[in-house]
């Protein structure tokens, strides 16, 4: 029976079958980052466990850091604990740590693909839901609890019901100024932040193999914002270029091994899904969140329903009044406050390209506190080389070091309270970037504007 | 893990949809190093006021409510995978959350911390809100080993579905890592036998 891309990974993993219906999973690599392994490490030392492949562990701190001045201490005395822990723990326990100065750190889904350490057909997993990142590249990658990453630290498996597969295809070209991040979002407006849920997704289709890494990697960053439990694509000739001769890929001849494996992985023709959605590029257009979550969005040009089918009318006015916001009024031309780019969805370096070809000898809004955070410190790097931090300076951005910054308001990296902020990361939920920040998730395009502009703007109009 | 065999019990409403795991702990709660005490920063935002002051309008601070059962609107724990999540839940006292579905990955934290997330129909749902609303001290009876879900006012009894190995877990008090280690002999064959790309 023909196999999907998905099938094949997974099956190629089953250890053991549990009675009921459940399977042991072996897992190929296993990323930690300061905030949920210190509780998994503790569990070691309480049941006396050994760590059973270090080899297969690689750990960063990200979440805590701050973007600024990262030489000194951290002066947060919580944040600089966490990272000290993980420090501590990573030399007990023999597991590389890509800590703070160190030129591999940044953000976990940064650092694993840029590194050569994710490839397709693997089993990967992270104490983070945005794990499903690494799909991109054909591997099965998933965000797992604190206990999970106790139980792969000492079993290297997990005990899991296998999800049920989707296939969302995205057929069509992009019109110019819209962007990997507008297919997802509208996909997520489409389905709802709960209707991926039990389901691991294949995105396929011409859009899809249009895109580069970077653009892959920002789709399958968000499957999780659809209630899925990670996000694949195919690998294909773009994956393999992006891999070779990184740091950690395979050489010479484990390359050849490697690749011919790789180019089996592939869905057949023929294979079914659990369920089956299309679309067509040509129906994308720049999107912006009105709401308090990802499945909120519309397009530039729309207004904010009146009614909602997928999120109740009840969600709808909550995220209303939590927003400032009005059904039926329109977005664009609406002041902003703050523009982040950055995070685990958007802050690599075909990000930071795009953002600097639109502002390069343009000044953002006075009125906009505009920072940009690359996603690592080999992004950095690249924009260095590349002259990006001049051109983004230059513009009025605050062009800072790599981490997890505003996504998430647990750095100094906040925004304040009834502000809104046109932001790339994943989530516009309440008090995700500070406690009453409001988050307009974009992409990182229809964020520069909004900063040149000082207002949602329709990037489409200022690209020629 | 503490087993969980039954209970009866008040619940407390929360009828919104898509709760995420960011209103039921936020990340600036996330810095502690141990499991312990995430429960008085559950539902953080909602609960209190910028000063610490408790918000009045909120469930958690309404004295009518109480009970070791949340009630909550569909696509409950969505979001981040932080199991801080189901620590704070569990800390506070909750030992079951009901909704019409959950997030996956809360949900498996849930279950590993030896909390039920028990699943019903959307009508269902809809029924046990208009309980608690006609009456806060409405009692309900999760029975884990019958799979029965009891609403002690109507007598309605719901039966619900749990993964049997997952039922069992729950019991016992046994952790999947107790399980996984038991497999070790089948984990080191698999490792011998297979080609394996992810390090090479």
């Amino acid at each position: 029976m023909a196999k999907t891309l998905f099938d094949k990974v997974w099956d190629a993993h089953v250890v053991s079958e549990v009675p009921g219906g459940n399977q042991v999973l072996y897992i190929d690599r296993h990323l930690i980052h300061e905030v949920t392994s210190p509780q998994a490490f503790d569990g070691l030392r309480q049941r006396n466990l050994p760590l059973l492949h270090k080899e297969r562990i690689v750990a960063t701190a990200d979440h805590n850091v701050p973007t600024k001045n990262q030489d000194q201490p951290i002066k947060e005395p919580l944040s600089r604990k966490q990272v000290q822990m993980l420090t501590e723990n990573c030399a007990e326990f023999g597991v590389e740590l890509y800590g703070l100065g160190h030129p591999y750190q940044g953000i976990v889904h940064v650092i694993g693909p840029e590194l050569g350490i994710t490839r397709p057909g693997i089993t990967m997993v992270c104490g983070d839901s945005h794990t499903s990142t690494h799909g991109a590249f054909g591997a099965v990658a998933f965000g797992i609890g604190t206990s999970q990453v106790e139980q792969v630290m000492a079993t290297q498996c997990l005990l899991l019901n296998k999800p049920k597969t989707m296939r969302i295809n995205v057929d069509g070209e992009l019109a110019n100024g819209v962007t990997a991040k507008d297919i997802i979002l509208y996909v997520i407006s489409t389905l709802g932040t709960g209707g991926g849920t039990g389901y691991f997704v294949e995105y396929a289709g011409s859009a899809i193999r249009a895109l580069s890494m970077e653009g892959r990697m920002t789709i399958c960053n968000m499957s999780i914002e659809m209630g899925a439990r990670g996000g694949l694509i195919a690998p294909d000739q773009t994956t393999f270029d992006y891999m070779e001769g990184r740091e950690f890929a395979p050489q010479g001849a484990d390359w050849d091994a490697a690749l011919a494996y790789w180019k089996t992985l592939p869905t057949e023709a023929g294979a079914t899904f659990d369920g089956e959605y299309h679309f067509k590029a040509a129906d994308i257009t720049p999107m912006v969140t009105y709401g308090t979550n990802p499945g909120m969005g519309m397009g530039i040009k729309e207004a904010i329903p009146e009614h909602s089918t997928i999120h109740g009318d009840a969600g709808l006015a909550k995220a209303m009044n939590y927003m400032g916001l009005q059904k039926g009024i329109k977005l664009e031309g609406m002041p902003i406050d703050y523009v982040f780019i950055g995070s685990c969805t958007n802050s690599r370096i075909e990000d930071l390209r795009a953002v600097s070809r639109l502002v390069k000898g343009k000044k953002i809004a006075a009125t906009v506190n505009g920072i940009v955070v690359p996603g690592s410190q080999q992004v950095t790097k690249q924009a260095v080389a590349e002259g990006l931090d001049v051109i983004l300076r230059e513009a009025g951005f605050d062009f800072r070091d790599a981490g997890c910054s505003a996504c998430l308001g647990m750095n100094e990296d906040k925004v304040p309270a009834g502000k809104y902020c046109v932001s790339t990361s994943n989530r516009n939920f309440e008090g995700r970037q500070g406690p009453g920040a409001r988050t307009i998730l974009a992409s990182p395009l229809t964020a520069a504007a909004a900063a040149l502009t000082g207002r949602v703007t329709d990037v489409r109009e200022m690209m020629i | 893990m503490t087993p969980f065999i039954k209970l009866t019990s008040s619940a407390v409403p929360l009828p919104i949809e898509d709760v995420d795991t960011d209103q039921i702990i936020p990340a600036r709660f996330l810095k502690a190093i141990t499991r312990e005490g995430f429960g008085e920063n559950l539902f953080r935002d909602w609960r209190y006021g910028k000063d610490g002051t408790p918000k009045v309008d909120f469930v958690l601070n309404n004295p009518m409510y109480s009970g070791q059962i949340l009630v909550a609107g569909a696509n409950f724990g969505c979001g981040s995978s932080r199991e801080h999540a189901a620590w704070a839940i569990g800390d506070h006292g909750f030992r079951v959350v009901v909704s019409s579905y959950f997030a996956d990955i809360f949900r498996g934290n849930a279950l590993n911390n030896g909390i039920l997330p028990l699943v019903v129909l959307p009508e269902v749902l809809h029924e046990i809100f208009e309980t608690i609303e006609k009456n806060p001290t409405a009692r309900f009876t999760v029975d884990l080993e019958q799979e029965q879900l009891t609403n002690e006012t109507t007598g309605t009894v719901t039966a619900f579905e749990i993964d049997p190995y997952k039922k069992t877990c729950l019991l016992n008090g046994y952790d999947d890592i107790d399980y996984l280690l038991s497999q070790r002999e089948k984990i080191d064959a698999f490792e011998a036998a297979r080609v394996d790309y992810s390090l090479l």
